[in-house]
């Protein structure tokens, strides 16, 4: 509409040019908050170290716990598979726990409530805020793996690989988002979030270990062609119904 | 539920064991592989049924409370829920009998849908956790919601894809209702009807005893006593 409602608050200049009022009354888009959420979530990230230096410190501890719990030097195949999915999934739940404390603690969700904007907003920032430090936490554990357990060379395997992690994550992130929400308001915050996210990130691990045990095992034809794509389509479609399901329910944890 | 109506249907809730538990041991035949082991099939399906059937419930009510934000939907859907886990104890109680006596092991992780089971159990069994770990109640009601929504989906997602991870594997054994002999399908139907009402019963009686003690506190507050 560009039409402007004649604005009984002005005082009359006696037909003066008037500048047209500044357009503060209008919200800005959902791209502009999420652009300034997921900033603040980084911004507060890259000031603190709070959750990647620790998730990416307990990965590479837990592939040392492996090594002597499993008495092997390398692994491949099924068991690489299984080392690596349980890594990464108890590192992320390190950064679930910690991703809305600030937020509850310090006035975070006050501030965002008081806010003209849509509420989903906050859900695409923490969402792409978590993608974020899976990302990170992968680059450095990935390699870490390679080097320190891996059997078979990681080269091989990581273009498939990668197609796993990518769609792994973002199961990971949409959980763990609503998660992390659901639990940050209760008492047993940091023993609460792990006991929510286990079951319901199962069938990530199922489809995540699946599709990258035959990238992983010896001899095994890495690439994109060796990935079962029937674990790729079961990851993407829970990915999706995942997705919409948390938009649908988000809205209502953000509610006081 | 008023006294007459929970009376009804506790009447018929036994009325209907009865007549279960004699079509299962008098009338159903005994299958040819498993022999008498097999009646627990009786027992271990519609609790199983009935208790998934009871968390989508709690689901669907969950979602009522979140469109209305009236609490009494919320109290519903606790109870289904809560029922539903009871009844879960059973199914893996009865599960794991059954395939200690069939395949010589308490656990079988080949069986998907006992592992699906197992894990959607694990996501209920926070439920409660979760809930009283809130201390104002209207949160309380919304965050249960939105955890019993969340996890209402859950159920068939993941049984899904646990079926998938093993369908390849192992071909199904048992577990499945469609080409079961007449007999044997007549008693099954009439064993998970009686299973739904009981489950059905218990609700009734939880709710009613909630709404007594919700109401028996309103009116002491009233009386000045604490």
């Amino acid at each position: 509409m560009s039409a402007v409602a004649p604005d009984t608050h002005l005082p009359a200049t006696g037909g003066a040019r008037v500048p047209p009022p500044a357009p503060r009354s209008k919200p800005p888009g959902t791209l502009v908050v999420v652009a300034a959420l997921l900033r603040k979530e980084l911004l507060v990230e890259l000031r603190t170290l709070e959750s990647v230096p620790g998730m990416s410190l307990f990965a590479v501890s837990t592939f040392v716990v492996f090594h002597f719990a499993l008495n092997r030097s390398s692994v491949d195949g099924d068991l690489a598979a299984g080392v690596l999915w349980v890594t990464l999934l108890f590192a992320a739940m390190l950064g679930v726990n910690r991703l809305f404390v600030a937020d509850a603690e310090q006035g975070g969700f006050d501030g965002f409530l008081l806010a003209p904007v849509d509420r989903s907003a906050m859900l695409a920032a923490k969402v792409l805020a978590l993608l974020a430090y899976l990302i990170v936490l992968e680059l450095v554990a990935v390699p870490a793996f390679g080097l320190l357990l891996l059997g078979p060379s990681l080269g091989h395997a990581l273009p498939g690989l990668l197609a796993v992690l990518a769609l792994a994550d973002v199961g990971i992130a949409v959980i763990g988002t609503l998660i992390a929400a659901l639990a940050v308001r209760t008492r047993a915050r940091d023993l609460l979030g792990p006991l929510l996210a286990l079951p319901l990130l199962v069938p990530v691990v199922i489809g995540a270990a699946r599709a990258s045990s035959p990238l992983l095992a010896l001899g095994g034809h890495g690439g994109v062609g060796g990935v079962p794509i029937k674990w790729l389509a079961t990851l993407g479609l829970y990915d999706l119904v995942f997705g919409l399901i948390v938009y649908a329910v988000f809205e209502f944890l953000l509610e006081d | 539920m008023n006294s007459r109506g929970l009376r009804v249907l506790s009447i018929s809730t036994v009325a209907a064991f009865c007549v279960s538990l004699c079509l299962v041991f008098f009338y159903a035949p005994i299958e040819a592989e498993e022999g008498f082991l097999q009646k627990i099939f009786y027992l271990h399906v519609p609790l199983a049924i009935v208790s998934l059937c009871g968390f989508v419930i709690g689901a669907l009510l969950a979602i009522a409370h979140l469109r209305t934000g009236d609490q009494r939907w919320d109290l519903r859907s606790y109870v289904a829920i809560h029922m539903s886990l009871i009844f879960g104890v059973g199914v893996l109680l009865t599960g794991s009998i059954w395939a200690r006596g069939s395949w010589g092991h308490w656990w079988v992780w080949s069986e998907p849908t006992l592992v699906s089971f197992l894990i959607v159990f694990l996501l209920y069994a926070t439920y409660q956790p979760l809930r009283f770990a809130i201390e104002d109640p209207e949160r309380q009601a919304r965050y249960a919601s939105v955890f019993a929504i969340t996890a209402g989906a859950f159920v068939p997602l993941n049984f899904l894809a646990v079926r998938l991870s093993s369908s390849y594997l192992h071909p199904r054994v048992l577990g499945s209702s469609s080409n079961l002999p007449a007999p044997m399908a007549l008693t099954f139907v009439v064993s998970l009807a009686a299973m739904a009402l009981l489950f059905a019963t218990l609700c009734s009686y939880e709710m009613t005893a909630k709404r007594t003690r919700i109401l028996l506190k309103s009116r002491s507050r009233i009386l000045g006593y604490r």
